[in-house]
């Protein structure tokens, strides 16, 4: 780190806003990184780091503020002008071409020619083959991208990025699907391009990744810069205070509830390649965490278990009362609610009204012999938009209009308007913020207290901790720990959801 | 997770290898596997199993010179279209617009040999192609731009044009004598037995697959199809490419309007009305995905010769030929039905794989 | 926050925008206002329009087209195709016209041919809801095969020799009116498919699934079901349009109403009927069907060829899918509006958390 210190940083944003419709993505995003180093950039869910680097990509416009690239201002209206500035970058989630070669996948669009302009598919292959030795890797060149695990995917698209041999890449949440050994290598290589004097952005939620890689750090809250700091002059607990503005006990306002019968039995849930010998136990007023790596099938069990997906073997009963495989209206007339974890595609008809949404499931009861009209509708669904403090105008607005909080508080009235027994609730504050975030963990207490027994995945491990009276891990779609509220430590947490391979041999 | 007294590896089949493992293969293998496996192959099988059925049947079928002109000229048309249709499916889109292009540049063609008699040849057929050209920019700009499904916008164009076509002939009628007689020996002609169409047909065939499979900009239209999102992500040139796709199969659909009118010397109203759906269908038997992302024009074209060469067969096998668009339809349905089956199985080994390693 | 058990804290206004507004202000209205414009244009300076005999013929014309477009603006909604229509009518023409030449009577050979539309719609649904292959793919299919059976049974040949007792019917009006009977099947459907699609539980889940089928699967309606069933009812309103045309025209052929799929699908979506499906209502289709019928029947006696109606047609339709787009490209280059007023809340919120939740607009 010679020159760099007197150069211009390699990015430079300052007070960056970006809104969609009336929902402000970003509001003042500032971030500076220096060539020759590794920037970490944190922040809770729907702080707006994603959107920071979706601008940086050039995916979104900025609506105000500078943009500066080695100190020259730019404004990109593709990604296609990032890539040719040289900016790389990782999204969060991969977005590969399935029916493609791994290969081509890595190098569409600046494939290697040969004579003629004609792809030199022996160099691409080498090429390939060339990255994945570098990442460690053993994925065949030549298979297609489809069926690849996440993780797997996740890898493709670290190697794209590093093939662009780009002056900065950024990675977001790049390791959230990845075990120990493959996280080891990413640092690695992304530590050798730090001294080739690139400049690396890096997302993450797991501060002993951040503290271990990173030299300096940003923290965003509620879209907004709040302060960088060198990370050798920082502590966990400082960054933690930075991210969530103030004291975090007041966030997980868990309260004691007394523990029923069993209310969820799952028993022996298998699918090929997906999850295996699943067996869950709810009780009534228990919130029961699921925790694992992103990919490792926690999503997966509870779509079988609500039905939206299949099974292959094992079976589901609720209050004892078996639930049909493959069936969620088995699964809601037994009294399960689910609450899945994409919001936009499956918890809600995003472009469809708040009346309709929150309706959405009781409509069969409030209609009369099959009918019904919009005037019933908005009568039953009023009330439960009020009891969440659902925030609208009126009912009949979009659902697409609404900020991640309120439209996740729709999702919640749709689902207790159907008097459910079990609650599954999947990733219960991604993309809301902090204020709406408090009032989900404090009604999920609440409602377990009053006797609902409550499934809860999520990738947050404070959320996990703070939340559950019992937590299981997943891993490779297996269950590898099981651990009492007291002994949920994150270090245990985190053993079990990456080291299934020592653990069971 | 692997039984321990096994290496994962031993138990994986030959398909399954040629899915995950590739690489492990020796190159020759590979290219086998590839190439007996392939739909291509298994259509064009179909074919041969047609015309040796047809030609046990009655041996004129192949074996006289208009047997064996037939099978080759028949489908050449079908082909051009096919293969502009294959593109435009391949990138998640479809082209409904090609029937009715053909009958305006068919008619194109004829009144250019009417008004301007000395009139080269070679100026028709290239005023054909740019007036396809343009019909087909029009659609690709409506579709990249607009943001509209090119179902709808292709399904407007089909009115348009074809009403375009409609008012500009009026009553009138495009005969052999309108045209000139070079013009409609084109149609006929020969080359060491292979018809001029027919090599026409053959030459857009191998440039348009070879660009496919070797140009960076035929690979992209693959990723467009496969994932449009994701393409838009990775910073391809998305609308230029859908604009050259549409175009593409403009041009192809204009050329074969001139063909059709060598070929036939008559041009009336009717002239490619419901010809689009054959194409798509030739794509779609031929192993083009109609969600785009996979497949070949070779598939294609080897699915327009399927249609077209059943369809002179089926009286020859004692089926009056009034069927033949049934069996069409039935060879469609089983097309898609087969698609879906393999894929079915093919996501199931992925699966299984992953649980292995 | 308030919990579950304490009462509601709030009430809300059901709609944003006053009820004049929700009823004319739509894209339904528009088509409904284009028509009546080209109605009352027609009637001031197109000789004969008003003349007895144009409403009973273009009623007549459009008859199959209003019938098939019941189900299809169903189907379209879900975000479906259904390609097969048309060819199925050829084939419920043809099995009336060979049944009836067989010597069975025309309501029993018609039952059999609505049978035939049913099973057709079947074959659809199943392949399109249970097996889940992509519409566009099945439909393409099955119009050919079904109109390869319908060719397949009759050949070139027609059949003409219908029981004039029935053919008056298809044929006959209203009473005294100029109205034709098949309207009165046709309004009876229509009532039947305005309740099916807009007051009852089972056309709410027909807008989710076309909004976002995941979500409605989510939801627990049944996606495959509502499907199937849609399909079906494609598949036998569209036999019924059959019988009509055949008995209408007295002539019973393989190749009756070829392209008629392009022309119903035409005029759902330009009666505002989203092709990506979830959007769209039963009388903007409606009226779209009677702005191309107008059309076409002014044209004609203007003695315009039928192909400038093609043309207008298409370029409407284009111009119908491509002016909502347009529209809003526009409007978002435009500078935003003012800031959204500040909330008013009924109750001060209870806590400095959630008055940090920004929110639109205001309580009415």
């Amino acid at each position: 780190m010679t020159a760099s210190d007197t150069a211009a940083p390699v990015l430079e944003l300052r007070d960056v806003s970006k809104s969609f419709g009336p929902v402000v993505a970003l509001r003042s995003g500032s971030l500076r990184v220096d060539g020759g180093s590794i920037h970490a950039l944190i922040g809770e869910n729907g702080a707006g780091k994603s959107t920071l680097v979706k601008v940086v990509a050039g995916v979104h416009r900025r609506d105000s503020g500078t943009f500066e690239l080695g100190g020259d201002a730019v404004d990109f209206s593709s990604t296609a002008d990032s890539k040719a500035a040289g900016v790389a970058v990782i999204y969060q989630e991969p977005t590969l071409f399935p029916d493609l070669s791994v290969t081509e996948n890595i190098f569409m669009g600046r494939q290697p020619l040969a004579r003629g302009r004609r792809i030199d598919r022996a160099a691409m292959i080498a090429e390939a083959e060339g990255l994945f030795t570098r990442l460690g890797v053993r994925i065949d060149p030549r298979r297609p991208a489809a069926g690849l695990s996440i993780a797997d995917q996740q890898i493709i698209e670290i190697a794209k990025a590093i093939s662009l041999d780009a002056r900065l890449l950024v990675m977001d949440e790049p390791t959230a699907a990845l075990s120990g050994v493959e996280v080891d290598r990413l640092f690695a290589v992304a530590r050798s391009l730090r001294d080739e004097g690139r400049a690396l952005v890096f997302i993450s939620h797991r501060f002993d990744e951040v503290f271990a890689l990173a030299d300096t750090v940003t923290v965003m809250r509620d879209g907004s810069y709040i302060d960088t700091r060198r990370i050798d002059e920082t502590s966990p607990s400082e960054l933690v205070s930075l991210m969530v503005g103030r004291d975090v006990d007041d966030l997980f306002p868990k309260v004691a509830a007394t523990i029923g019968e069993p209310v969820l039995r799952v028993s022996g849930l298998n699918r090929s390649g997906v999850f295996h010998d699943i067996d869950i136990e709810v009780r009534a007023g228990e919130i029961v965490g699921l925790a694992g790596l992103v990919g490792a099938g926690r999503s997966e069990v509870a779509r079988a278990v609500f039905g939206v997906d299949p099974y292959d073997s094992g079976s589901v009963t609720l209050n004892g009362k078996d639930v049909r495989a493959h069936d969620p209206r088995s699964a809601i007339r037994a009294g399960m609610a689910f609450i899945p974890e994409d919001r936009r595609k499956q918890g809600l008809v995003i472009d469809s009204s708040v009346t309709r949404n929150v309706a959405g499931v009781i409509r069969r009861g409030i209609a009369k012999a099959g009918l019904i009209t919009a005037g019933m509708e908005s009568k039953a669904a009023g009330p439960w938009a009020s009891r969440l403090e659902v925030k609208t105008s009126a009912l009949d607005m979009n659902a697409a209009t609404m900020s991640g909080g309120n439209q996740q508080k729709v999702v919640i009235a749709k689902w207790l308007a159907t008097n459910p027994t079990l609650l599954i609730i999947d990733e219960p504050t991604r993309g809301i913020d902090v204020g709406t975030k408090a009032e989900v963990h404090r009604l999920l207490s609440e409602l377990a207290g009053q006797g609902l027994a409550i499934l809860m995945i999520s990738s947050e491990l404070p959320e996990v901790l703070g939340m559950a009276d019992r937590v299981l891990v997943l891993c490779e779609g297996h269950i590898t720990a099981e651990l009492d509220r007291a002994d949920a430590t994150p270090e245990a947490v985190m053993h079990a959801a990456t080291h299934h391979l020592e653990d069971a041999s | 997770m692997t039984t321990p007294t096994q290496t994962p590896h031993a138990e994986v089949s030959t398909g399954e290898a040629l899915l995950v493992q590739p690489s492990r293969m020796s190159p020759t293998r590979r290219a086998l596997t590839t190439v007996l496996r392939s739909r291509e192959l298994s259509i064009f099988l179909v074919l041969v199993a047609v015309v040796v059925l047809a030609t046990t049947k009655n041996n004129s079928f192949l074996f006289s010179s208009d047997g064996w002109r037939n099978f080759l000229l028949n489908p050449s048309i079908l082909v051009l279209l096919a293969v502009g249709q294959g593109v435009v499916i391949i990138t998640r889109n479809v082209d409904l617009s090609v029937g009715s292009v053909m009958a305006l540049t068919a008619y194109l063609t004829g009144r250019l040999f009417v008004d301007h008699p000395g009139l080269p040849i070679v100026a028709v057929i290239a005023a054909c192609l740019l007036l396809g050209a343009v019909l087909g920019l029009v659609n690709g700009i409506l579709v990249a731009y607009g943001k509209v499904p090119a179902l709808v916008i292709t399904l407007g164009t089909l009115y348009i044009y074809r009403g375009i076509m409609l008012t500009w002939a009026g009553s009138d009628r495009i005969n052999a004598g309108d045209l000139p007689r070079e013009f409609l020996r084109l149609g006929t002609r020969s080359v060491l037995g292979v018809p001029m169409l027919t090599i026409v047909a053959v030459v857009v065939l191998a440039v348009v697959g070879y660009y496919l499979h070797t140009a960076r900009g035929g690979r992209e239209l693959y990723a467009i199809g496969s994932d449009p999102d994701a393409a838009v992500l990775y910073g391809l040139p998305v609308r230029r490419r859908l604009l050259a796709a549409f175009v593409l199969s403009g041009a192809l659909a204009g050329l074969a309007g001139a063909l059709y009118t060598a070929r036939y010397g008559t041009v009336s109203s009717g002239v490619g009305s419901g010809i689009e759906l054959q194409a798509v269908a030739a794509a779609v038997i031929g192993g083009i995905a109609i969600f785009g992302g996979s497949g070949t024009v070779w598939g294609a074209a080897i699915g327009a010769f399927l249609l077209v060469t059943i369809n002179r067969a089926l009286p020859s096998l004692g089926i009056e030929d009034f069927w033949q668009r049934a069996v069409v339809g039935a060879l469609i349905l089983g097309a898609i039905v087969l698609d879906r089956v393999l894929a079915t199985r093919q996501a199931r080994k992925l699966a299984e794989s992953r649980d292995r390693s | 926050m308030s919990t579950t058990t304490q009462a509601p804290t709030r009430t809300y206004a059901a709609y944003s925008a006053p009820l004049w507004q929700r009823l004319l202000l739509t894209r339904e209205m528009a088509v409904i206002a284009l028509t009546a414009a080209v109605i009352l244009y027609s009637i001031a300076n197109v000789p004969n329009f008003d003349g007895p005999l144009t409403i009973k013929f273009l009623l007549q014309d459009i008859a199959p087209i209003l019938l098939i477009a019941l189900p299809m603006t169903l189907v379209i909604i879900t975000g479906e195709i259904d390609l097969s229509v048309a060819s199925i009518m050829g084939l419920s023409s043809v099995l009336l016209g060979v049944l009836h030449e067989g010597g069975m009577s025309v309501p029993a050979a018609a039952l059999l041919a609505l049978l035939a539309g049913l099973a057709c719609g079947a074959l659809n649904g199943f392949l399109i809801a249970y097996v889940g292959l992509p519409s566009l793919a099945v439909t393409i299919g099955t119009l050919a095969l079904f109109r390869g059976i319908a060719v397949g049974l009759l050949g070139t040949k027609a059949i003409t020799d219908f029981t004039e007792k029935w053919s008056d019917l298809a044929t006959g009006t209203i009473g005294e009116t100029r109205i034709p009977l098949v309207m009165i099947p046709f309004g009876v459907l229509a009532v039947g498919f305005v309740v099916l699609l807009h007051f009852s539980t089972f056309g709410r889940g027909v807008y989710d699934i076309g909004l976002n089928d995941e979500a409605a699967h989510f939801t627990g309606v049944d996606v495959a079901r509502t499907k199937m069933v849609l399909f079906l009812l494609s598949g036998v309103v569209s036999a019924l349009a059959g019988i009509y045309f055949t008995l209408r025209f007295g002539s019973a052929r393989g190749d009756n109403a070829t392209g008629y799929e392009l022309q119903v699908i035409a005029a759902v979506l330009l009666g505002g009927v989203s092709i990506f499906g979830g959007r769209g209502r039963l009388h903007g289709v409606l009226a779209g069907v009677v702005l191309i019928g107008v059309i076409s029947s002014a044209l004609r006696l203007e003695s315009v060829t039928v192909n400038v109606t093609n043309i207008i047609v298409g370029l409407l339709l284009v111009a119908s899918v491509i002016l909502p787009n347009v529209l809003a490209a526009a409007s978002s280059r435009l500078p935003r509006k003012a800031t959204p007023a500040a909330p008013r809340e009924s109750q001060p919120p209870e806590n400095a958390a959630s008055a940090g939740v920004t929110t639109r607009g205001s309580d009415s």
